[in-house]
């Protein structure tokens, strides 16, 4: 499945590093990646590709919680349909 | 990667409040019916335990998938009166009972379907339904009831409104909260997803998935954008936005259908507010140029945003039903109480917008000495606005014991806190207790 991974918070040192470091080791593909500095906060969207019969969800989500706590940043993870849903027929 | 869409999206849901408010799935329980009462409950309790096994577990995994929040998880049955009637009891407190626990186990935020339809008179079970409801409504925590007292094609039931009117000061006296959950309809609709109103009409399927958009939020940040623009600009904004709401309730009504094995009925195109700041359909209104709810002006601009949101819905789902249009609770809507608390909102404009908007007098407190038959003429005012204007008009009114105009009353979570408002002193009692039927108006003659 598709997913769309967000990365919003006060630019600091190995946030990038952090979290392509922990996708890698889930083996979670990026597929596509966009990063910019806003008013001084880093934003990062990421495509990843998981593999559906190896990846629990709610699992996942909540790991990327704790990843963002301790790089102090805010990580969320969605399915890729939402944001097509929203914006095209 | 179109990342501002993503922005965008994402800003609507952390900083806009936006929401799928309810994923309800309607269950018939005609083939529950049983003249012996507790062979039918325990085929109710059956049937709704099977269809909704999944329904808490399936929402909870779209909302973690899709990171878009579904408020309420929520079942809907078929009018109680309907299925009872076959059985001998005096009342019907052990149906509410056997909705209760089936609603507890599955962990659901309500259960809606204890309703009558008397439009036009009663049948065999409707009275004893009604007389049961103070009890239900003190005794049971998540069942939610309605009473659908008049309509166009069939005129309004002035005996029903009466009862009613008794019906709803009895259930005060015992709680001030059994109100909360009781709607008093004018055209109910059979798959409205939204509580307490919501039952499962007998025309429905089997069961069925119906989806309840909100989004209040995100369409006042989105007229922020166009301060000063013309009334054309406000309605082409309202509608996109619209549009972008509901296609959110349109994907999670069919991945939950999906999951769920059960056919995807409507989407809800409602603005749905909370008490929380920001998510608020009277700060829309103010957005749009008033200085406060309530002022000349209001029903216009709710008019405009009540048309524009249908508009802007309607082609961004397959299926449109259930209420679709602004809710305009006071106790629920943090703008509300503030037009209230202000002075410049009063039942009586509050009833003048429930012509243009999506149902009724909605979560009003009202003094707890407040004579049934004024209860009931407010009913019977309402019931005369949607027959007439062929729309739904509900009456959701909270008679507060012990408390007069300007002291508030708090009911916590999303039904917030209400100042008490005041009525009309004058009596209404004699027109009430004439009874009747108000004949149904000339232009529902269509055949």
């Amino acid at each position: 499945m598709k997913a769309i991974l967000t990365t919003i918070g006060k630019d600091q040192v190995g946030i990038i590093a952090g979290v392509s470091h922990f996708l890698a080791e889930k083996e979670i593909n990026i597929s596509d990646v966009s990063q910019t500095i806003m008013n001084g906060y880093f934003t990062m969207m990421m495509m990843v590709e998981i593999q559906n019969e190896k990846t629990d969800f709610a699992v996942l989500s909540q790991q990327l919680d704790e990843l963002g706590k301790q790089l102090g940043v805010e990580i969320k993870v969605r399915r890729e349909e939402i944001y097509d849903a929203m914006h095209q027929l | 990667m179109e990342t501002e869409k993503i922005k965008e999206t994402i800003h609507m849901i952390s900083d806009e409040n936006l929401d799928v408010r309810t994923i309800t799935m309607g269950i018939s329980l005609l083939d529950c019916i049983d003249s012996d009462s507790d062979v039918a409950c325990k085929r109710i309790y059956e049937k709704i335990t099977t269809k909704a096994k999944h329904l808490v577990e399936v929402g909870h995994q779209i909302e973690i998938e899709y990171g878009i929040p579904i408020i309420n998880k929520r079942i809907s049955v078929t009018p109680i009166s309907i299925i009872a009637a076959a059985s001998n009891d005096k009342d019907y407190f052990k149906y509410a009972q056997t909705l209760d626990k089936a609603a507890k186990v599955l962990g659901v935020n309500f259960i809606g379907g204890f309703s009558a339809l008397v439009q036009k008179g009663y049948q065999t079970g409707d009275l004893k339904l009604i007389r049961s409801l103070p009890q239900v409504l003190a005794e049971t925590e998540l069942v939610c009831a309605s009473v659908n007292v008049g309509s166009t094609r069939s005129g309004i039931n002035m005996d029903a409104v009466a009862e009613m009117g008794k019906i709803i000061k009895q259930a005060s006296e015992r709680s001030f909260m059994s109100n909360t959950k009781l709607v008093v309809f004018c055209n109910a609709v059979e798959d409205n997803p939204f509580m307490a109103g919501a039952f499962h009409g007998v025309g429905e399927r089997d069961t069925v998935i119906n989806v309840g958009v909100s989004g209040p939020g995100v369409v006042k940040h989105a007229l922020e954008k166009v301060k000063g623009s013309s009334m054309d600009v406000v309605a082409e904004t309202i509608k996109q936005t619209a549009f972008k709401v509901t296609r959110m309730g349109q994907l999670v009504g069919t991945i939950a259908s999906e999951r769920l094995g059960v056919p995807f009925g409507i989407v809800d195109l409602s603005l749905a507010p909370t008490p929380a700041v920001g998510d608020s359909v009277a700060q829309i209104l103010e957005e749009i140029g008033l200085e406060k709810v309530g002022t000349h002006g209001t029903t216009a601009a709710l008019a405009l945003l009540n048309d524009a949101v249908k508009k802007g819905g309607i082609m961004a789902c397959s299926h449109v039903g259930g209420l679709s249009g602004a809710f305009i609770p006071v106790s629920e809507d943090a703008g509300m109480i503030d037009g209230v608390n202000s002075g410049s909102l009063n039942i009586e404009k509050l009833e003048a917008m429930t012509a243009v908007c999506s149902v009724g007098l909605d979560m009003i407190a009202i003094p707890g000495k407040t004579p049934a038959e004024t209860i009931s003429a407010m009913i019977a005012d309402e019931a005369a606005i949607g027959m007439i204007n062929n729309k739904t008009t509900a009456v959701r009114v909270l008679p507060i014991q012990g408390k007069d105009v300007g002291e508030t009353v708090e009911f916590g979570g999303l039904l917030g806190y209400a100042p008490v408002m005041a009525v009309n002193n004058a009596s209404s009692a004699a027109m009430i207790h004439r009874g009747g039927l108000i004949p149904a108006p000339i232009h529902s003659f269509k055949n």
